[in-house]
């Protein structure tokens, strides 16, 4: 952590929910972004984005449709390098190493920073094979025990173990949209990252189902460090220690959760927080 | 507010009124287009019936063989050869051995069809006079080869009469199944008066049945003998030109199709290979016997009328329609599931593998036994690379001498015995549409098994 240049400053109240419980700790830079932008052919997305990412806590991204906060998510583990035409500018860097270094090998970078999409998207195979196929590509079980401990251990962390300890080996895709998106969670944290990508992870779920993998998420930030971009404020204002206002391909406010919704300081994010923008 | 008066000036009653007159409207225009694309289903489906009916109609009587039951008499006075020769104590190998070998010269070198003709003449009934040339065409030319197969594999039967079948001529089949106008004058008749007295006689007697033609799957193709004439020879044929086209086109088409879809760098030149192999589909398949017949037998001097060079060809020709389906096919996985994959960390070759292709598996199948079905009925590019040769014999490897299917049925459809090829080629068609019905229920088989599994 030698190489982390600040340390963010967490907040000591909560906002309007019990489930941040806040840490009076200062968390330390996991993830800096200096002047990140993006262009889709002639389109530029996102407009010079610098914000820093603290160690285990989540950071939520909030803004209307089209605002750049989805592409600004993808930029932090290269998913923008699958779109045609996509070109990312500015420096990212991931404990002090450029992700867009040429000679970083993506496939490791992913290995690092997990993702979990807007629909959930388990493979077409068994819940055990799901879990399982990370471990296996980046060769991380020595045995089947290894294996079968990894996949029991991910499912028990993503709180799917004990609904489908009955039917490992039945298909993914045969779960409940809710459990499909905790196997696929599940399956993001058999790999082992240090960081979390979520994209909008709730929002093809019902109420019951996204508030346990808001739970979830809760849980998760003791040991990885979770990005979430969100529709949902609330979401924002229940998950997140620190949230980031996107507009129009800008960052326009960062900060701590509980002021970003108190406390605004931009007149965009205020008109945005009271239904103004959407 | 612009569209609130819009809407204001008509009276709720009105609205409703002008709703309901463009519901009926509606409502004939999707009668009318139902009504028709029923029709075109009823006539399509007549088509195929019409279709199945008349090649059924024509051809399953081929499927039965008209049979001579004769009694022969390896008569010693005809046969006139000596015993066959038997190794005597103290002869040496090489003594028997020639011994042997003239003793079945002779035997072969034997006019045979006399002992037929004996055979075929204590049936003529009294007062029909009939020439032994007349005589013999009853029996199929290839009747003298069984009997004397029959006498070389026990030359005991010296002297003995043994009940042989032997297949009565194609023109004999004709009369017999009526395949022939029996109210024609003699002179548009194939057969003589006499001898068509012999045939009606042997048939009253019993010594003439119909039997299932296995030799139509068993034997080869012959023009001596038209009514032995088989499927064999062309039946593996086809076979070695599937199992070439199988082998080479579908890891070639599905990996060039993975190739351009999933790697390849999009530039003027992958544009330009997609633009000509969408061309290359629709190339008339004669062309591609042209090429194949340039390209393999003149430039490769490949064998002419051989497999091997009919499998290339087809495998040209399938190629495009499997790239074709493939890409289609990887194009309509969702990218769902390689941004799941990709985002694992798998490289782009393990999201293609463990992933993507799994999922197209199905459709690519069922493409691909498609487009080798298209391939075994084709014709035309056979006939370029000499495949409508004449031959008579099974080929053993692919780089033997063959016909094809297809070919076979266009060789006889234009044999000059119409009266007797019309029904073989029906037949042959029957067989022919059988092995694409086996593949494509093959490819259903497979598709609905491997799309359970997914």
């Amino acid at each position: 952590m030698d190489m982390v240049a600040g340390k963010v400053k967490m907040t000591q109240q909560s906002v309007n929910s019990t489930m941040n419980p806040i840490d009076a700790l200062e968390r330390p830079i996991r993830l800096t972004a200096r002047d990140v932008t993006v262009h889709y052919g002639a389109k530029q997305a996102l407009h010079g984005i610098s914000i820093d990412i603290p160690d285990r806590a989540v950071t939520s991204f909030i803004g209307p449709s089209g605002c750049g906060k989805s592409t600004f998510l993808r930029c932090i583990n290269r998913m923008n390098d699958t779109i045609e035409g996509a070109k990312v500018g500015g420096t990212i860097k991931l404990d002090g190493d450029d992700i867009y270094d040429p000679n970083l090998d993506v496939v490791e970078l992913r290995a690092r920073i997990g993702m979990v999409f807007q629909k959930p998207n388990p493979f077409p195979k068994s819940i055990y094979e799901n879990v399982a196929y990370g471990p296996k590509i980046h060769g991380l079980a020595r045995s089947k025990t290894d294996m079968d401990e990894i996949v029991v251990s991910s499912l028990r962390k993503a709180g799917l173990f004990e609904e489908v300890k009955d039917r490992l080996n039945e298909p993914g895709t045969g779960l409940s949209g809710g459990q499909q998106q905790r196997l696929c969670i599940a399956r993001a944290i058999a790999v082992g990252p240090e960081v979390i990508l979520m994209d909008e992870p709730c929002s093809a779920l019902d109420p019951i189902a996204t508030a346990i993998i808001e739970e979830l998420i809760d849980e998760l930030r003791e040991n990885y460090t979770i990005v979430i971009v969100t529709h949902s404020m609330q979401q924002a204002a229940r998950v997140s220690q620190r949230t980031a206002f996107f507009h129009l391909g800008n960052l326009i406010e960062e900060g701590v959760t509980e002021d970003i919704f108190t406390n605004p300081v931009n007149k965009q994010t205020q008109d945005y927080i009271m239904g103004r923008i959407g | 507010m612009t569209a609130t008066v819009s809407n204001t000036h008509l009276s709720s009653i009105e609205r409703t009124k002008l709703i309901r007159a463009s519901l009926t409207r509606r409502n004939l225009s999707e009668k009318i287009f139902r009504g028709l694309g029923l029709a075109a289903v009823v006539l399509a489906l007549g088509f195929v019936a019409l279709l199945f009916i008349d090649v059924g109609r024509k051809g399953i009587p081929a499927f039965t063989q008209s049979n001579l039951h004769l009694s022969v008499n390896f008569d010693p006075a005809i046969i006139g050869v000596e015993p066959a020769p038997v190794q005597a104590a103290g002869q040496s190998d090489a003594d028997f051995q020639a011994a042997n070998l003239k003793w079945q010269r002779d035997v072969a070198m034997l006019n045979w069809n006399k002992v037929i003709e004996a055979s075929l003449r204590t049936m003529v009934p009294a007062g029909v006079e009939i020439t032994s040339k007349d005589l013999l065409t009853i029996a199929e030319t290839d009747a003298r080869h069984e009997v004397r197969e029959r006498f070389v594999a026990d030359p005991s039967l010296l002297g003995q009469t043994v009940d042989i079948d032997v297949l009565a001529s194609a023109n004999a089949a004709n009369w017999i199944k009526g395949n022939i106008d029996r109210s024609l004058p003699d002179s548009q008749q194939q057969l003589s008066a006499p001898a068509r007295a012999v045939i009606d006689t042997m048939v009253a007697n019993g010594k003439i049945s119909n039997g299932f033609s296995w030799s139509i799957f068993t034997n080869v193709d012959s023009r001596s003998a038209p009514a032995s004439a088989g499927l064999l020879g062309a039946f593996v044929g086809t076979l070695y030109m599937m199992l070439i086209v199988i082998v080479l086109a579908v890891p070639i088409g599905v990996a060039s199709a993975i190739y351009l879809e999933e790697f390849a760098p999009k530039s003027k030149l992958t544009d330009f290979i997609e633009v000509n192999i969408n061309n290359l589909a629709a190339v008339p398949s004669i062309v591609f016997g042209l090429l194949g017949a340039a390209a393999f037998i003149n430039y490769m001097h490949l064998p002419i009328s051989a497999p091997i060079v009919g499998g290339l060809v087809l495998t040209l020709m399938t190629l495009p329609t499997i790239i074709i389906a493939t890409r289609g096919a990887l194009l309509g996985v969702s990218p769902a599931l390689r941004q799941a994959a990709l985002g694992m960390g798998a490289s782009k070759t393990q999201m293609v593998f463990h992933h993507v292709l799994p999922v197209t598996f199905p459709s690519i199948l069922t493409a691909t036994i498609l487009g080798v079905a298209h391939a075994l009925g084709e014709t035309a590019p056979l006939l370029l690379i000499g495949m409508k040769a004449f031959v008579a014999s099974v080929p053993v490897t692919p780089f033997d001498q063959a016909t094809a299917l297809p070919v076979q049925i266009y060789l006889w459809q234009g044999n000059e015995n119409r009266n007797f090829f019309e029904p073989r080629t029906a037949a042959a068609i029957i067989v022919l549409l059988m092995v694409m019905i086996c593949l494509n229920g093959v490819a259903i088989y497979l598709r609905s098994r491997l799309e359970k599994r997914a």
